[in-house]
């Protein structure tokens, strides 16, 4: 993985709430035996019309919205399957952190895996965000930083380990291992 | 000092290494389920670095999400007709042989949907830690099993290492107080709950179901229950093991058996939390007021009793959006509404107790013109036993579909959709927009409900029919 220090860039906004993730990848296209090309159905049942063409209502569709890589949405986004192709769907397309005032668990999980940023932000910061479509702002992951067009930052928290393995661009796959010993002794110790 | 939450003590036992303030908690495994659609990208992880899997033995897998339903492509008279779908099952039978984990192939008799085969092999077991790459994995914590849902990342970090890198969750206690009364089931009470928490009300915690309502259930009902705290957001449902649970389980094929057994069932009997256990947070509902419910928008949270009206809310972007897909109206009475398709089945209510039920109402009736019933079993065990005891002809003549087990058409990714704009009464757990395939509408219910609204040909108080 590569290492995450700052995103930069203007925001696209799906102000809902309660966003699940079989809006964000429909059933249908889960029956992949891989990670790639998932973006192309990224909210494949919104973003497109029943003859496939694109739908210009969807906020991605939108002239404005291209290549955006913050999406600003409601609160519990990506609630309900713990399908991994949600995060693998968004980054595929080009989503490089979402931000909302929350997250559902199995999906903030999922997203930190595989560097998809999530961010906790306050309401106030929250519906600035939602006020100002396009916003450009600035992620610090170092700082844990958000800073607004105006120069105003917040602060957002995250786990201590996920964020020390983006910015060091690190699978906590290799720390898991480091430690099968005491996964051995555990295990000796019980049977 | 204050009493540990059964949580905390199943927690403890499979701590490997305890959380600091830089690193997670490494969490053992005690038992990791598969299935063909959140597994392929992790097994390619492990050839890609040439690892194995760690413990094989600790590993089952089963075909349940993508596969058919009809005996014919089933079977393999005919090709699966989804042919992704096809390659990802094949894709599984081939992986499952080369790392050596045991799996439930298609034409297994004790193949079925991963919540359903597990228990009923006994494989499933109080104190354990279970995971599986499916959120509904919450299922097992019916047994008083730590048991959540993972990404395809972390069925890849189990395969592995057989552990997890976790945070502990905080606990929360739901305490159902009262009884049910005998049209009330698992399923409206577990509606309610989430209705009275709402759809991220356990984020971040594991609940754990409580008092005399829920020590009345039956594993099955205990297993609805757990299985929907997920559309609560929470990380997983326990519920203390007890009698009923040792009953269950006793005899079954993977359960501890002579003196094992004795040994694992007084093991078993201390997991319930302390007397003085405290709870980060805790709710309290009386089963007594409770009827059936039934869901009205585009998540579970939005559920009513049946009998009650669509509520009105200003300023409510989402509500308006859920009820423009559902095609209905604020005010508007539930009792009535127009239905397409019933849906019996799922890992939520497609146990042996759950067509029981359906048979009740549908016994002696007939489905309504127009109106396509699917009964779907949760596993060939369970449509075994329901073909034995009859329930498969009451179905039959009722005019019901009658299928090989699956996931179905609870997520419509296998054959099995209810279609555009149509409405669903289903017993699964999801009413997500185009969660039963595009432009399908779901109404979720209980089973009574599901076939009372069959007979009916549209949303019918099962009450009336009972
Ligand atoms: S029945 Fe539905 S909820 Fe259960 S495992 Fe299958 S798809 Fe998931």
């Amino acid at each position: 993985m590569q290492p995450i220090t700052h995103i930069r860039s203007s925001t696209v906004l799906l102000p809902n709430s309660n966003i699940d993730t079989d809006q964000i990848i429909p059933a249908r296209f889960l029956t992949v035996t891989t990670k790639v090309g998932l973006g192309k159905s990224l909210f494949a049942d919104w973003r497109y019309l029943k003859d496939g063409t694109a739908n210009p209502e969807f906020v991605l569709n939108q002239p404005a919205a291209q290549g955006s890589q913050i999406l600003v949405a409601g609160d519990n986004f990506g609630c309900g399957s713990s399908r991994e192709h949600a995060p693998w769907a968004l980054l595929d397309y080009g989503i490089r952190a979402v931000i909302s005032t929350s997250l559902a668990d199995i999906f903030c999980n999922n997203s930190l895996k595989n560097g998809l940023l999530p961010v906790i932000v306050d309401v106030p910061t929250h519906r600035w965000l939602l006020a100002h479509p396009g916003a450009m702002v600035e992620i610090d992951l170092r700082a844990l930083r958000l800073t607004l067009p105006d120069g105003t930052h917040t602060s957002f928290p995250l786990e201590a380990f996920a964020r020390h393995c983006l910015l060091q661009g690190q699978d906590e796959l290799s720390f898991l291992r480091s430690k099968l010993a005491d996964i051995e002794l555990y295990e000796s110790c019980r049977h | 000092m204050t009493g540990q939450t059964m949580f905390d003590k199943v927690w403890a036992a499979h701590e490997v290494v305890a959380e600091t303030p830089d690193t997670p908690a490494i969490l053992y495994i005690d038992l990791h389920l598969i299935h063909e659609v959140t597994s392929p990208q992790a097994f390619a992880m492990l050839k890609a670095q040439g690892w194995k899997v760690r413990r094989p033995e600790r590993t089952l897998a089963t075909m349940d999400h993508s596969t058919p339903t009809r005996s014919e492509e089933f079977f393999r008279d005919l090709p699966i007709k989804v042919d992704a779908a096809s390659r990802q099952v094949q894709q599984l039978e081939r992986n499952s042989q080369e790392f050596g984990v045991e799996l439930f192939g298609l034409r297994d008799a004790r193949r079925g949907i991963v919540h359903v085969i597990s228990p009923e092999l006994g494989a499933t077991q109080p104190g354990m830690t279970i995971v599986c790459g499916d959120s509904h994995t919450s299922t097992h914590g019916a047994f008083g099993a730590l048991a959540f849902g993972i990404g395809s990342t972390e069925v890849g970090h189990v395969f592995a290492t057989q552990c997890l890198l976790q945070r502990k969750p905080r606990t929360f206690a739901v305490n159902v107080t009262g009884h049910l009364s005998a049209t009330v089931t698992a399923k409206d009470l577990i509606l309610a709950i989430i209705g009275r928490i709402g759809v991220s009300g356990g984020t971040g915690h594991v609940l754990e179901y409580r008092g005399e309502a829920i020590r009345a259930l039956s594993m099955e009902e205990r297993m609805t229950i757990c299985n929907m705290s997920i559309e609560a957001g929470a990380r997983a449902g326990m519920i203390a093991p007890d009698e009923t649970t040792f009953a269950y389980l006793q005899g079954r094929p993977r359960a501890p058996k002579g003196a094992a057994w004795n040994d694992a069932a007084s093991r078993w009997q201390s997991l319930p939390s302390d007397r003085d256990a405290a709870f980060d947070r805790s709710v309290d509902i009386d089963a007594c007021t409770l009827t059936p419910m039934i869901t009205y928008g585009t998540n579970p949270g939005m559920v009513l009793p049946i009998g009650g009206a669509i509520p009105i809310r200003t300023d409510d972007a989402v509500h308006d959006k859920a009820l423009a897909y559902m095609g209905f109206h604020a005010g508007d009475s539930m009792l009535g509404k127009p239905v397409d398709v019933v849906f019996i089945g799922s890992c939520t209510n497609g146990r042996m107790e759950d067509l029981e039920a359906a048979a009740r109402v549908l016994k002696g009736r007939k489905v309504a013109r127009g109106v396509h019933l699917l009964i779907v079993p949760g596993s060939q065990q369970v449509k075994q036993a329901a073909e034995e005891a009859g329930l498969a002809d009451i179905f039959k003549a009722a005019g019901a579909d009658w299928r090989e087990s699956g996931c179905s058409m609870c997520l419509g990714m296998n054959g099995d959709t209810v279609g555009a704009g149509k409405y669903s009464v289903s017993t699964s757990n999801r009413n997500f927009e185009g969660r039963q395939g595009v432009g399908a509408r779901t109404l979720l219910a209980s089973p009574y409900t599901a076939a009372a609204s069959a007979i009916a040909g549209k949303v019918c108080d099962p009450r009336t029919v009972l």
